[in-house]
């Protein structure tokens, strides 16, 4: 790790509690080391595991070609000097005293708390056998014992994990159909193009895909045995699949006194309106300057790189000055990659820079009064990796939209 | 072996030279350094050449792991392994590579 450790000197911290051990917990273990906190941190997680990657869950590891190992996020030489506390639940956060308490009667107080619990998948109130959602490795080892040749898979929600699921059961030989609420897959983020590209791809594959329904219930009584949508229509299933978006993890903070009506509300920085806590992660709805208004992001490189971040605030008590790159996220479906970056607040124009739909290496560009600022593409990873660099200069020279959506849009499995 | 002359390597630009097995690629900084390591991700198969050069560090182009170019270190996740590295020399304005005689961290299911 550095050797600078001003970072504990200036800050007079001597202790850090990360409550969440996945991706941003991780990756805020590393920063505060990185950046030379040398004092005491304790990780709680209610999971079991080391902190693991989520992204293959509904890609390679669905299909079993990579294992719970393969997805450990701790590189192979990393000294973290970390106090673990897994398989423990944090039940509730005393700010004033930055005090956890846990699931086994014990409690850690400290001189700060980032939280970092990230979110859980919407469900049904009837989770009958057979009906599955996918957020940790137990889901996904549940779900792809379902999965066997010539299963009648259905799956409610075309966001993206809805999307992946689907190729993944193909390739396993599962029958599969995809109901989506919404005009096309993935429609109300990227634009009917882009939509209209995933739709295509995942047909190429076999899989069903039905928009504009809405699925009202699973049926079955110990078993599912299909859904029913809105209109009365049933269709019959062996395996459910539930990719209907997800909600911050933040019930344990309800008496905090913190803003957690969507997400734990923060500044730019990731600081909460309590003195020495901090959100990071899923579960944080960070101020973003270009809405004008908290926005939680869903999505894996934000929740890795945002804690650098936060930690930077909290050891300095300064503004941090490093900038964020723009929004990154990939998904893989049905052989193909596709990679978006960048922000969209709706109405942006969009342009087809390269490739086309039918070739499957389609590139467009959304922009907004002529800038670009978002960029996506199938298959065309080299021209994403320069897009993704162009846009963190003109990310910043972009004005915020006239008229500023007050609501949070119901959210998308890691959706834009 | 001579890669090619420092002036057609411009600062910031990486370059893979797939002449060697595994290729590699060789990065010059905007500090002016310059850098070779393997060109494949030590996580997945994708090439470190199209990634994202910032300092002495490099952003896989594809799940954004980070590796630093001096020593080869996993910077930031998803991969757990070092990238390795070559020894750079600049001599009359032309770069030279000394491939490393250590293994290399090939992803799984890649070689060559
Ligand atoms: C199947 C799947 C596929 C995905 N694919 C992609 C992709 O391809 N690209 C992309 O960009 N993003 C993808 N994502 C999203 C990405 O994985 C998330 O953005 C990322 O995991 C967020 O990290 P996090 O650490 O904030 O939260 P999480 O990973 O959700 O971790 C939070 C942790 O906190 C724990 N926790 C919760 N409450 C408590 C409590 N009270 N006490 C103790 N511990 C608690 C949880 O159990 C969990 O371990 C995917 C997500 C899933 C589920
Ligand atoms: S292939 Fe490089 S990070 Fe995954």
């Amino acid at each position: 790790m550095s050797t600078d450790h001003a970072g504990t000197a200036a800050s007079g911290l001597k202790s850090v509690t990360i409550v969440g051990a996945s991706l941003a917990g991780h990756a805020s273990a590393r920063a505060l080391r990185a950046q030379g906190f040398d004092g005491r941190i304790t990780m709680i997680g209610d999971e079991v595991h080391r902190p693991y990657d989520r992204p293959p869950l509904s890609k390679e590891f669905l299909t079993g070609r990579a294992t719970l190992e393969d997805l450990a996020l701790e590189a192979d030489d990393e000294q973290l000097d970390v106090e673990w506390i897994l398989g423990t639940r944090a039940l509730s956060l005393d700010c004033p005293e930055r005090l956890v308490t846990l699931s086994t009667g014990q409690s850690v107080r400290s001189d700060a708390v980032m939280i970092a619990t990230g979110s859980v998948a919407r469900r049904f109130d009837r989770m009958i056998d057979g009906v599955h959602t996918l957020r940790t490795v137990e889901d996904a080892v549940a779900l792809r014992a379902d999965l066997v040749p010539g299963a009648r898979l259905v799956v409610a929600g075309s966001g993206f994990i809805g999307l992946e699921v689907a190729s993944a059961a193909r390739a396993l030989g599962v029958d599969v159909t995809v109901l989506g609420s919404s005009q096309w897959p993935l429609s109300r983020t990227f634009g009917d193009t882009v939509a209209a590209t995933v739709q295509r791809l995942q047909e190429s594959r076999g899989v069903r895909v039905r928009n504009n329904v809405i699925v009202d219930a699973v049926l079955g009584t110990d078993r599912v045995t299909g859904v029913r949508l809105s209109t009365g229509e049933q269709i019959d299933a062996d395996v459910v699949v539930l990719g209907i978006g997800s909600r911050p993890a933040v019930g344990w903070l309800g008496e905090s006194g913190l803003d957690v009506r969507a997400g734990v509300v923060c500044d730019e920085f990731g600081a909460t309106a309590a003195p020495g806590i901090l959100a990071v992660g899923d579960c944080a709805a960070w101020f973003d300057p270009i809405r004008g208004r908290a926005h939680r992001i869903e999505h894996w490189t934000d929740s890795r790189d945002r804690p650098s971040i936060s930690v930077a605030r909290l050891l300095s008590g300064r503004t941090p000055r490093q900038g964020l790159r723009p929004s990154y996220l990939w998904s893989d479906q049905c052989g193909s990659r596709i990679q978006f970056a960048g922000r969209l607040l709706g109405g942006e124009e969009l342009t087809i820079e390269a490739g086309g739909v039918e070739t499957g290496d389609l590139l467009m560009v959304y922009r907004r009064g002529g800038n670009p600022v978002a960029a996506v593409g199938f298959n065309q990873t080299r021209l994403m990796a320069q897009w993704r660099k162009s846009l963190t200069v003109s990310a910043a020279s972009v004005s915020p939209p006239a008229t500023v959506p007050v609501a949070e849009p119901l959210s998308q499995p890691f959706g834009a | 072996m001579r890669i090619c002359s420092l002036a057609d390597l411009a600062p910031g630009v990486a370059l893979r030279v797939d002449t060697v097995s595994p290729p590699i690629a060789v990065f010059h900084t905007e500090d002016g350094e310059v850098f070779a390591v393997d060109d494949t991700c030590t996580h997945q198969d994708a090439s470190l050449t199209d990634g994202w050069l910032e300092g002495c560090e490099v952003e896989c182009p594809l799940h954004a792991s980070r590796f630093d170019l001096r020593t080869g270190r996993v910077d930031a996740p998803p991969a757990k392994r070092g990238i390795r590295t070559h020894a750079v020399t600049i001599t009359d304005g032309d770069v030279h590579v000394l491939i490393s005689a250590a293994e290399p961290n090939l992803p799984p299911g890649v070689s060559y």
